[in-house]
């Protein structure tokens, strides 16, 4: 054993340096070098061991993507082509609608096929839609549901695109470091961290509004309400259309205009949009149509001089307009803007249109100075907790209580250096996580010392009481730390954000602990007992 | 220095007042949770919102009362926390019974323009958190799931490492100790937060540590002394480690009560779950497990069935 113990010592110094490193250094020296230029110490620091929002102060947010909006949009699409492919096959006074657009978006009808015409729109149907719906014959002609399969791939791609635009608009927001990403527990949920933003009522609007822009067809109002637009039109609104109001600092709010539903002109043919001034030096938006869009446009607009269009906006009707001659690539938002409310819409327009609305359903706001006083009452209690500690070990087991206490700082410096390489983030629980791992990390010391302390009375020489002490301790530990673990890891998969930090905190101090309380305090042991074998204080 | 210098109590002599002393607790805990505070919820599981304000001076937990309801707020409740330095208070309001997403935002909105109107004096916004009510009951599902998969896992590990009546004896001791902790939630009407239930999850495995120490020794024991009974036995195996148990669970406390007279308000829940627990968690090993696992025994042998040792050796009885 004698001969290995410089080897060990060696050991033990080589990872107290590695994880010292990786507090102060972290994974990447260069960033932390300059961070210190910067702020010092704890800005080198902190630049490896992220303070988690409770600490840093933050806005938390969970969204619900609501995905049947994203599944509305392609049947939509399918509509008016089914439509064109009919058209095209000869069929007249078929109908293509969705039989319940709110509740069951993934269904279409067609209706009224004439028997002699009944293979040729199945053929049309299945050529181009057979990958993605599943066709069935109905009394008077077909019904297309969406595949299960398609419908999910529909929804996650839902998720995704909102999370990417989420992304680019809250970094044109100038956010340092948001956090944005799936919310883990199914149910199409993204979860958006904003540190340093303390009030955010702006960011939330940025966030939330689905700046879907379209053009559609007016048939009918201003109505002044949902019934007296139903009753025009005979009593009910057909599938096709749709009953939208005004909305968006217009003067006229309050009122309801009949449209139909598949919009002419729509989000992904917008290609660009720009804050400008219109006719009276007031702030409005200038958006610009691609190619395709242009040229769809220039076809509706065409078609139907003379008819009224409607510039919508997140479902809100803002702006009627006649159509006059055929306009081609683009158009103008007007009304109602201030300067910085035209710049951020124009933002929204350039980073795409959200492909479904979202809804809040958590918000959490941390203000900076609580997050200060987290900080400090944390540190404080771990420092207070660790002196006694270290107190209590020194005096009860006296030589043997620095042993003990060595290993304890060098826990903590494995632990902290964890956390710096790994990038985790430090939660006030997770402080509290580590204060835990004092207490519990002591313990394993004690198991030792105890049985030592055991073997010494009953009779043992110091060299074999140290042995057997250790050698009994250890399946014990490893018990305990195992059981402690399984919490740890459940309480990680079930857990966000602070009560994560408390389980990462906590799984790592234990590891570091494994090693300290049964390496390194037993290279000190035979450190000690090299020196002098006949006696060890404890 | 020493403390407990080969110590010899008939631990399971006492098993009846132990018996007592819990069932007093379980059941005072049980009654406040069925018809006193009932379990109080955080925000994170009842859903709706609370409004944390920092105010210059001391404030009138009517007067803010007063501004709430003159905004249309009603229900709301207010409560001082932190140090009395800190002037600071909670104010709390149920999600709206019509639980759309606006209407939350509005009252957060609502309290603090109630503020402003009732002419306080730059009120200050330190914490938010509003909690949709379908989110408040994924959490409270979660967290329930949690805590019943930490103690099957730890029950697979030490039926694995032991025997079945170990693993049961333990998680019976543990959930003692989760139904006292919540019931002394409920006595005291301190709010139980996600944070609170990463305690509890923790205590759960501290408890567990508590118990497989003793667990150990008396399996060690087994094997080297064949011919006590097993009471004496495990008498004996308690009495061994009583100076580990005494010893840790008074360092783990004294880390612990730091925190709770540190560590802040944020922390106040999680604390108190912790230095209750670790309390408790420390008697159960030796009042509940123990004991369990001999009247197990005891059972067996009384019902004539093989004296299946819990070491897994059957006895040459």
């Amino acid at each position: 054993m004698k001969q290995n113990l410089t080897g060990k010592t060696l050991l033990i110094i080589g990872v107290l340096l590695v994880f010292l490193f990786g507090i102060f250094l972290g994974t990447d020296p260069a960033k932390s070098l300059a961070a210190r230029k910067q702020g010092g110490i704890g800005a080198m620091i902190t630049q490896n061991i992220h303070l988690g929002l409770d600490l840093r102060g933050g806005t938390h947010l969970i969204l619900q993507v609501m995905v049947k909006d994203a599944v509305n949009a392609n049947t939509d699409q399918a509509v008016e082509r089914l439509k064109d492919d009919l058209a095209k096959a000869g069929v007249t006074n078929a109908t293509v609608a969705k039989p319940d657009p709110v509740n069951a978006p993934e269904r279409i009808a067609i209706s009224n096929v004439p028997v002699d015409k009944q293979s040729a729109v199945r053929s049309a149907v299945e050529d181009d839609f057979a990958k993605e719906y599943d066709v069935a014959s109905t009394d008077t002609g077909y019904s297309m549901t969406m595949k299960p399969s398609t419908e999910r791939d529909l929804e996650h791609a839902a998720v995704t695109q909102a999370i990417e635009t989420i992304r680019s608009r809250v970094d044109a927001l100038g956010v340092s470091e948001p956090v944005i990403q799936e919310h883990g527990l199914g149910d199409n949920q993204i979860l958006v961290q904003l540190p340093g933003v303390d009030d955010p009522g702006r960011v939330k609007e940025i966030i939330q509004s689905t700046a879907m822009l379209a053009i559609h067809q007016v048939l009918g109002g201003p109505y002044g309400s949902e019934q007296e637009a139903a009753q025009a039109n005979g009593g009910s609104i057909p599938p096709d259309e749709i009953v939208l109001p005004t909305g968006g600092a217009q003067a006229e709010a309050g009122q309801f205009f009949v449209l139909k539903r598949a919009p002419a002109v729509a989000g992904n043919d917008i290609r660009d949009a720009q804050p400008g001034r219109d006719e009276n030096q007031r702030p409005d938006v200038n958006f610009y149509l691609t190619n395709q869009g242009g040229k769809r446009f220039y076809d509706f607009t065409s078609a139907h001089i003379g008819d009224k269009l409607a510039v919508v906006l997140d479902n809100k009707v803002r702006e009627v307009a006649t159509i006059n001659g055929a306009i081609r690539d683009q158009g103008q938002i007007a009304g109602g803007f201030s300067e910085q409310s035209a710049k951020d819409l124009g933002m929204m327009l350039r980073s795409g249109a959200l492909p479904a609305s979202i809804q809040y359903r958590e918000e959490r706001t941390v203000g900076p100075s609580l997050g200060r006083d987290s900080i400090r009452s944390g540190v404080t209690a771990a420092v207070v907790g660790m002196v006694a500690v270290m107190a209590f070990m020194l005096i009860y087991y006296r030589a043997s209580g620095i042993n003990a206490d060595l290993a304890l700082v060098l826990n903590l410096v494995v632990l902290l250096g964890f956390l710096g390489f790994s990038g985790a983030t430090l939660t006030l629980p997770g402080i509290a996580g580590v204060i835990l791992t004092i207490g519990m990390g002591v313990d394993s010391n004690v198991l030792i010392f105890e049985r030592i302390r055991e073997e010494l009375r009953n009779g043992k020489a110091p060299g074999a009481a140290v042995d057997q002490g250790f050698a009994h301790a250890f399946l014990t530990i490893i018990d305990t730390h195992v059981t402690t673990i399984v919490a740890a890891f459940i309480l990680f998969l079930f857990g966000t954000g602070p009560v994560r930090g408390f389980a990462v905190t906590l799984t790592f101090g234990l590891f570091a602990n494994l090693f300290t309380a049964v390496f390194v305090s037993r290279v000190i042991f035979d450190a000690e007992l090299s020196r002098r074998p006949k006696s060890i204080s404890i | 220095m020493e403390l407990f210098r080969n110590p010899n109590v008939d631990w399971l002599g006492k098993k009846w007042y132990f018996l007592a002393f819990s069932l007093i607790f379980s059941i005072a805990g049980v009654l406040s949770m069925l018809f006193w505070h009932h379990i109080p919820l955080s925000v994170d599981f009842r859903g709706g919102t609370d409004v944390t304000v920092r105010f210059q001076q001391q404030p009138n937990p009517d007067q803010i009362r007063h501004a709430m309801d003159a905004a249309g707020l009603h229900n709301a409740r207010i409560q001082a926390i932190g140090r009395a330095s800190e002037n600071e208070v909670l104010i709390s309001l149920d999600r709206q019974s019509s639980g759309s997403e606006n209407q939350l935002e509005n009252g957060k909105g609502k309290i603090i323009e109630a503020l402003n109107n009732a002419g306080f004096s730059n009120p200050e916004v330190v914490d938010v958190a509003v909690v949709g009510a379908v989110v408040g009951k994924q959490l409270q599902h979660q967290a329930f799931w949690a805590t019943i998969y930490s103690l099957g896992g730890m029950l697979i590990y030490l039926w694995f490492r032991f025997e079945l009546i170990y693993g049961v004896a333990a998680v019976v001791a543990v959930f003692h100790d989760t139904l006292i902790t919540v019931g002394a939630f409920s006595l005291t009407n301190k709010e139980i937060s996600l944070t609170v239930i990463a305690a509890i999850l923790t205590l759960i495995g501290y408890s567990m540590n508590d118990t497989i120490v003793i667990f150990d020794r008396i399996r060690e024991n087994l094997k080297m002394r064949r011919r006590e009974s097993l009471g004496d036995l495990v008498n004996t195996s308690i009495n061994q480690t009583l100076s580990r148990t005494v010893l840790t669970s008074g360092l783990t406390f004294l880390t612990v009560l730091s925190l709770y007279l540190f560590g802040g308000e944020v922390l106040h829940g999680f604390s108190f779950a912790l230095v209750i627990g670790i309390l408790i968690g420390t008697y159960s090993s030796i009042a509940v497990a123990a004991p369990m696992l001999v009247a197990y025994q005891e059972y067996r042998q009384k019902s004539g069935k093989a004296t299946t040792l819990p070491a897994g050796k059957k006895a040459r009885a």
